[in-house]
């Protein structure tokens, strides 16, 4: 009985806490008589996002579209140059310190110039969630084919294995957790770097309707399009990690 | 019987040639040392192993003689001597050579059978018959009903009866154990060198095995050499002339107690070799 009514507690306390997090805010807001231009309460941002669902809803996909995009993009474009520098010493010598140096690049930074050169279609976006994943996916992927016990590695070579069998049944599975995690840290960059680039140059996205709210002093709205932002990111996260449970299945 | 599993596979133990399953001429391995320097490791080593014999590697710890069974297996290239394997030039790895390590080394990814049928992948062995011959490694081994489980499932007696299946599966000519039970609690361990020698018998093949354990040495073993400190050479070869088969009451024979005492004062240096 004890037991049940302390794991019931554990479960609740999540969404407890949020629930007293979210109270506290309103009755501040309310109390403290702060203007709704300023720090808007959650009641009034639950108003504005009600009132203005439908561009949320399409703002809200325009964003989607771009991470997701951009993210997948990255992918296709960082598996194979990840593969290339783990399997050749030379490739990983000359584009090892390039990719390095590029990372170092704030992308905030490059997100005009990027804009400037693929003009104000969805592609400048896209390029900038691109240069934002692709680093650590990379990374990661190249870490988990490195990865590798040495263990493995003889009971391979002892077979005799071809360097396309010891990639195909030891590397390539030894490197899945790692590839993982490096697109659950790229998924919730790739939000970041959708909304920047609508900071800088776009007609619609969450980044947009964030930027023409607030200078119109629609605030409550402002917050409803981080709101949906948030939950955007979480999702795209927990995706990821869905995928990741059906494929690696195994415990190392 | 499971010899000969497949066409043109190894030849049973008795039509076996006088060439050796294993001839070493002094050989001798250094490691490059980290500050520059190197590290004599093994050697100068002579080692002739009889096709269709059991032969137990004892020495103290870092003596060489994992070094020694790397060489063996094709995993390294000795700095000096003549490696032969059955005739021809030992200069690398072999599908003739199954080989269990200290640790299981079972892919958590894939199936105890898929572990079990690696070789067969990787040699690109017919897959009806390495499939056949895999389930009948499992049902030797008792693992027949964890075939389809993943290796995380399985108690540490389990994963090296399947490393052992493993290593059985392209039916290979000589058989190497890196001390393949050092990682188990006594009792299976125990368990599992009785249930090797039985195995060892019924499949006949040539065996390598190195340990640090004197009984399970002796109880596999139809000579037992004993190793020097590094740099590692082989000090005596103590041939043990206990009746076959061995079982959990061969070790209370008094021939078997003599033969531990006499490599124990060996090792210990109580005795001259």
């Amino acid at each position: 009985m004890a037991a049940s009514s302390s794991r019931l507690i554990g479960r609740a306390a999540t969404p407890l806490i949020y629930l007293v997090l979210l109270a506290a805010w309103e009755l501040l807001a309310d109390t403290l008589k702060v203007p709704a231009w300023i720090l808007p309460a959650p009641s009034a941002i639950f108003q504005a996002a009600v009132k203005w669902a439908p561009e949320l809803i399409q703002d809200g996909w325009v964003t989607l579209r771009e991470t997701v995009g951009g993210f997948l993009l990255a992918i296709v474009l960082s598996l194979p140059l990840a593969i290339l520098i783990s399997l050749n010493p030379l490739a990983r010598k000359l584009l090892y310190p390039i990719l390095l140096g590029l990372q170092s690049v704030p992308k905030v930074a490059v997100a005009p110039l990027v804009i400037l050169w693929f003009g104000l279609s969805e592609w400048p976006k896209i390029v900038v969630v691109v240069l934002v994943c692709f680093f650590p996916i990379l990374v990661n992927m190249v870490a988990g084919l490195e990865a590798v016990p040495k263990t493995m590695l003889d009971l391979m070579r002892s077979l005799g294995a071809s360097p396309h069998m010891v990639f195909r049944r030891l590397r390539l599975p030894v490197a899945l957790p790692h590839f993982f995690t490096g697109c659950k840290v790229a998924v919730t960059f790739a939000v970041i770097g959708a909304v920047i680039s609508e900071f800088v140059a776009a007609q619609d996205g969450l980044g947009y309707l964030i930027l023409i709210s607030t200078a119109q002093s629609q605030t409550p709205l402002a917050f409803a399009a981080i709101a949906l932002l948030t939950l955007l990111s979480i999702a795209l996260f927990h995706g990821v990690e869905f995928i990741e449970r059906r494929v690696v299945d195994w415990t190392p | 019987m499971i010899a000969a599993a497949y066409p043109g596979s190894a030849p049973p133990r008795s039509s076996a040639a006088v060439v050796a399953a294993i001839d070493l001429k002094g050989v001798t391995k250094t490691y490059a040392g980290r500050d520059g320097g190197s590290v004599h490791a093994l050697g100068p080593v002579d080692l002739r192993i009889e096709p269709g014999s059991f032969v137990s590697v004892v020495g103290p710890s870092g003596c060489g003689k994992s070094t020694l069974l790397r060489l063996v297996a094709g995993l390294e290239l000795p700095n000096e001597g003549v490696m032969q394997r059955y005739g021809t030039a030992l200069d690398g790895p072999s599908h003739e050579v199954g080989i269990v390590f200290q640790e299981h080394v079972l892919f958590p990814w894939i199936t105890v059978l898929e572990n079990v049928l690696l070789p067969a992948d990787v040699l690109a062995l017919p897959k009806a018959i390495s499939r056949e011959r895999a389930m009948r490694l499992l049902e030797m081994t008792g693992l027949k009903d964890f075939a389809h489980l993943r290796p995380q499932m399985l108690s540490g007696g389990m994963k090296q009866r399947a490393a052992f299946c493993r290593a059985m599966l392209s039916d290979p000519r000589l058989l190497l154990l890196d001390e393949p039970f050092g990682a188990l609690d006594a009792l299976t361990r125990e368990e599992l060198s009785l249930e090797l020698s039985r195995l060892w018998q019924e499949l006949g093949r040539t065996a390598l095995l190195i340990t640090h354990d004197i009984e399970e040495a002796i109880l596999l073993g139809d000579r037992v050499l004993i190793m020097s400190e590094r740099p590692g050479t082989i000090r005596t070869d103590i041939a043990v002339d206990l009746p076959r088969p061995r079982n959990a009451d061969t070790v209370k024979l008094p021939r078997f107690q003599e033969i531990k005492h006499q490599v124990r004062d060996i090792i210990f240096n109580r005795a001259q070799a």
